[in-house]
């Protein structure tokens, strides 16, 4: 690849997140105009599977590693903050750090074993991991178990309610998106980000100038269930809920669909899987019960004529994968 | 706890392991070969058992059922292998899993406007409808000892398929390394044509023998799609021997876990705290399992592809 | 999924009053689930609610009904989602439904909050019966424990003294469990926890079979009821053990149990067999309008439309919410259960019976009670409810 179509590339995924940022910021002020409230939730919806999604992208799209277990970071992520809340600690000075080093710890020691494997091997074994946090989840019988945990509440801000507002927290479900996306975009363009995507290629050629990729993916894996713990604690205060359903192995099938739909190999593309992905469902599941009949065949027609995903259909999409 | 009783439980779990072998035989042979995940092969187990419901509808027999369905199995899976599968073989593998995930959606949804949300059955072969008593006071059906002896049947003949035959040299060649068997002037397509109808078959046989003891439903092949990758996994992708032998332990342990986990429990804990802990556990020992083979063998236990 | 269904607005009407057609109009958002192994749950219940708006011409107390219905899948954020939309832009004026307890559990905090009227259709988890009631919400269903507590009162009463008592490993199995004991005082043998969606229950039938209870109880909703009702039959127990369950045994799974599940027992608060007019004109239209017999979820379904159509009648109109409850709580309506009260939570006080599995002359395979449990069955949790 020449250095210019490397910096053109580079500059349409800039001009491409700039539209969609800037979309995602003017919503809620045309939602207010035509007086529809609901966009603004749905909305929230979308950012929040769109960071879980950018960290999928991450380690899938970057370093090869398929990890059919990524919903049970956005589960132990929304259990963390519930359970705090559960015992009476809201403040987010708290919680965030416990979500954090919850899902970081949790990716750190499963990572650690599961990187060992390669492939599909590799899908399976974080399948595993994902299927014990689900069955842990089922019998905590103490947080409600199945029948899942309402938060009677949201998190708070140094005593600060003001997450209650559905306007401040978009916002801050932006911010969460946008600093996730360009963390990403760093680690991405960053040396440490050119092994993981060298490891992709030739893991071989790696070792032979004396780079063992094990612990710069484990890093990268670790980072990306970091992030999904995020939108879990995200997801849980948009629901006020939470349930062991956040973390089945449909939801983490979900988020693979969302990523390769979006684009492999394309932060802003795990943006718009998410969104279309969710959009798509919200729309036709409008015009019939039967709305699979339409979005299965979509996807099969995505994947046969829409080599790279979505995110190449665009107007000045990259024609590649 | 007796001897007897541990004796049926192994019996259970060995026939829970054939259950799951014929479901996983299949995927195995067709991502061994092909290096092509088929996602939708459990939904086409559940066209198997369906279409079994329908075959019995018109043909009034289990065996016309069977015939109906198995023709039907084969037809459907030969139309999605040329219209879809045929483009994605030489495709990423998530773009395959996108193509046949869109198949899921559509199958199960088809099945429920074809034949409703309802759950249906299929009677059990007049044949085969006895039982036998093993234990006091417990039938085993026949029916499940035909299915643990059919199962071995398929088994068998899958062995003497593939390590006996040209076509099964190809397939053990073309699961090594498939460009040099095309190099070699093999007719690649058809080949895999073969291999993929053949799975297709093998997944709808599964459906129809499941029928009468489970639950026809939509979506009933989704769970048990992940159990047969659990499987496959274990044994090692592509290899029939590894496929068989995983099946098994994962029948046992899932059975022996599921009838002593809460016992054992009880040795170490309150009844309360193992009535929590022991399901707990029991539920989740075959993915421990699974992440523990991968630890020490992180390609399975009969690697067939070298890497 | 959503599918509307208008009422048959005739043309001549909406000439006639224009902007006043428009102000009596009833919009109602019914929240099922219909997708997956379990939409036959939602589909008995959309059914029977529907058939009730039918019945009143397509006018729920004489204004033009259009009902909303929207599909859970059994996610529970998603589901939330999906109660946001009917209550900001669709702006329905009640809600109803809803067939599973986590599903009930995710949306009731957001339509109690919005002070919608919402309309239970089947789960009665107890936090709603007890502390987290609302004047808001009422069921015309049951508590969750209802059905488990008529059969353990029910073995009491038969005099079993050895019992095995089995259900999935997950919060409504282990409330299942709760509840049976409440009123069984005997000794449970074993409890049998198993895991969600298991399909083959050879070893737990072995256990039983060795264990030789007088007696088991088990709690098996939808498909795993089906796969182990079978193998429960083929093993050779369905004469031997006597099977006591809770939705387990229903018009839902009979259709794929058939013959194994026949003089299998349940507990339910209503069968299609139950003498009274209200239930005789029901099961006729239901089995009439969609081939198939109801399960208790269709009758639930049709009794939360008759309630909504009765109040609104005594109300007189959707107008002022508060003679509207007060309309609701007094529940006007004939029941096909019969007696229907509600309790000060809104849940019902009803009668709870045994039914077992038998084949209709006209070869379906339907409930029929066998005899009644409990007189006017109050749950256990109403004291905890402080309502306002």
């Amino acid at each position: 690849m020449s250095t210019q179509s490397a910096s053109t590339r580079l500059s349409r995924e800039l001009i491409g997140a700039l539209v969609v940022f800037a979309l995602f910021a003017g919503l809620p002020v045309l939602a207010d105009a035509m007086g529809d409230t609901f966009v603004v939730f749905f909305t929230i919806r979308i950012m929040v599977f769109a960071i879980a999604a950018v960290s999928l992208s991450l380690i899938l799209g970057y370093g090869a590693m398929v990890s059919f277990g990524h919903a049970a970071y956005l589960g132990l992520g929304a259990y963390s903050v519930a359970i705090l809340a559960e015992h009476g600690i809201w403040d987010v000075t708290v919680s965030l750090p416990v979500t954090l080093a919850v899902c970081g710890l949790f990716a750190l020691v499963t990572g650690a074993i599961s990187l060992k494997t390669r492939g599909v091997y590799f899908i399976m074994i974080t399948l595993a991991f994902g299927q014990m946090a689900y069955y842990t989840a089922t019998s905590l019988s103490a947080y409600g178990g199945d029948d899942g945990l309402t938060m009677w509440g949201r998190t708070e801000i140094l005593g600060s309610t003001a997450l209650g507002d559905r306007t401040v927290f978009y916002y801050v479900v932006l911010g969460c998106l946008l600093t996730c996306y360009l963390l990403a975009r760093m680690i991405v363009a960053s040396r440490f980000g050119r092994v993981l995507q060298g490891a992709k290629q030739s893991e071989m050629r790696l070792r032979a100038i004396g780079i063992d990729p094990y612990a710069y993916r484990l890093v990268a894996y670790v980072i990306a269930g970091m992030m999904a713990g995020l939108a879990g604690a995200l997801l849980a205060n948009a629901a006020e809920f939470v349930s062991p359903a956040y973390m089945s192995w449909h939801r983490s099938g979900e988020l693979i669909v969302m990523v390769v739909l979006g684009g492999l190999g394309s932060l802003l593309g795990a943006i718009v899987g998410a969104a279309s992905f969710l959009v798509l469902e919200e729309v036709l599941s409008h015009f019939t019960e039967h709305w699979r009949l339409i979005f299965g065949p979509f996807l099969v027609l995505v994947v046969l004529f829409g080599r790279g995903g979505l995110i190449s259909l665009l107007p000045g999409g990259r024609k590649n994968g | 706890m007796s001897a007897t009783l541990f004796a049926v439980q192994t019996l259970n779990g060995l026939q829970l392991g054939i259950l799951l072998f014929l479901i996983a035989a299949g995927l195995t042979l067709v991502f061994g070969v092909m290096d092509f995940i088929n996602l939708a092969h459990g939904v086409q187990y559940m066209l198997g058992a369906y279409l079994a419901v329908a075959g019995y509808a018109i043909t009034g027999t289990f065996w016309g059922a069977m015939l109906i369905a198995l023709i039907g199995a084969l037809v459907v899976g030969l139309l999605l292998e040329a219209l879809i599968f045929r483009h994605l073989y030489d495709r990423d593998h998530l773009d395959q899993v996108l193509a046949t995930f869109g198949v899921i959606l559509f199958l199960n949804e088809a099945v429920k406007v074809i034949w409703g949300a309802a759950p249906l059955t299929l009677p059990m072969p007049d044949l085969l409808s006895g039982s036998i008593e093993i234990m006091d006071g417990l039938l085993y059906p026949v029916y499940r000892i035909a299915l643990i002896v059919t199962g071995l049947a398929v088994a068998a003949l899958l062995y003497v398929l593939v390590s006996k035959t040209r076509a099964g040299m190809l397939v053990r060649a073309g699961a090594t390394n498939a460009p040099m068997v095309s190099a070699l002037g093999v007719d690649i397509r058809r080949l895999f044509m073969l291999v993929f109808g053949f799975g297709t078959m093998l997944a709808g046989f599964a459906g129809i023998l499941a029928a009468p003891i489970l639950v026809v439903e939509p979506g009933m092949g989704d769970n048990l799609l992940i159990l047969a990758f659990v499987v496959i996994v274990i044994g090692g992708i592509g290899s029939i021997r590894g496929a068989f032998l995983a099946a098994l332990i994962v029948g046992l342990v899932d059975t022996l876990g599921r009838g002593f986990a809460t016992d054992i429990a009880k040795l170490l804990l309150s009844p309360s705290a193992a009535n929590d802990v022991g399901p707990a556990i029991a539920s989740m020992l075959i993915y421990i399992l699974m992440a523990g083979v991968l630890f020490f063998r992180p390609t399975g236990l009969f690697p067939v592809r070298g890497g | 999924m959503k599918r509307i269904i208008t009422a048959a607005v005739t043309a001549a009407a909406v000439g006639l009053c224009g902007a006043a057609a428009q102000a009596e109009s009833l919009k109602i958002g019914f929240l099922a689930t219909l997708s997956g192994p379990p939409a036959v749950l939602g589909q008995h219940m959309r059914d029977g609610f529907l058939l009730g708006v039918k019945q009143a011409g397509g006018k729920l107390g004489g204004l033009d009904t259009e009902v909303i219905v929207v599909d859970d899948e059994l996610k529970p954020d998603g589901a939330l989602t999906k109660v946001r939309g009917l209550l900001e832009r669709d702006q329905v004026d009640m809600m109803a439904g809803v067939v599973f307890s986590n599903v009930m559990m995710a949306v009731y905090k957001p339509i109690i909050d919005s002070e919608t009227i919402f309309i239970g259709g089947n789960a009665g988890p107890s936090p709603i019966a007890g502390r987290a009631c609302s004047p808001y919400f009422f069921t015309t269903s049951y508590q969750n424990d209802q059905n488990h507590e008529a059969m353990g009162k029910y073995a009491e009463d038969a005099g079993y003294k050895r019992m095995i008592v089995m259900a999935p490993n997950y919060q409504a199995g282990k409330d299942s469990i709760a509840g049976f004991k409440r009123h069984f005082k005997g000794e449970i043998v074993d409890e049998l926890y198993t895991k969600l969606g298991q399909l083959d229950f050879s070893s737990e039938i072995t256990r039983i079979a060795a264990a030789k209870p007088d007696a088991i109880f088990t709690f098996m909703p939808g498909g795993m009821g089906v796969n182990l009702v079978k193998q429960y039959a083929q093993a050779g127990l369905a004469g031997e053990i006597p099977f006591l369950s809770a939705f387990t045994v229903d018009e839902t799974t009979l259709p794929a149990t058939q013959d194994a599940a026949l003089g299998l027992q349940a507990g339910a608060q209503w069968a299609p067999n139950l003498d009274n007019a209200a239930n005789k004109e029901f099961v006729a239209a239901f089995e009439a309008e969609y081939g198939y017999a109801p399960a208790t979820y269709a009758a639930q379904g049709y009794d939360a439309a008759r309630l909504i159509d009765a109040a609104l009648k005594k109300a007189g109109g959707k107008g002022d919410k508060q003679a509207l409850m007060a309309a609701l709580k007094e529940a006007p309506f004939e029941s096909v259960r019969g007696d229907f009260t509600f309790n000060t939570n809104n849940f019902p006080i009803q009668d709870v019976y045994v039914v077992k599995a038998v084949k209709r002359d006209d070869g379906k395979y339907v409930t029929e009670t066998v005899e009644k449990v409990f007189e006017d069955k109050i749950d256990a949790y109403v004291d905890e409810c402080r309502m306002n």
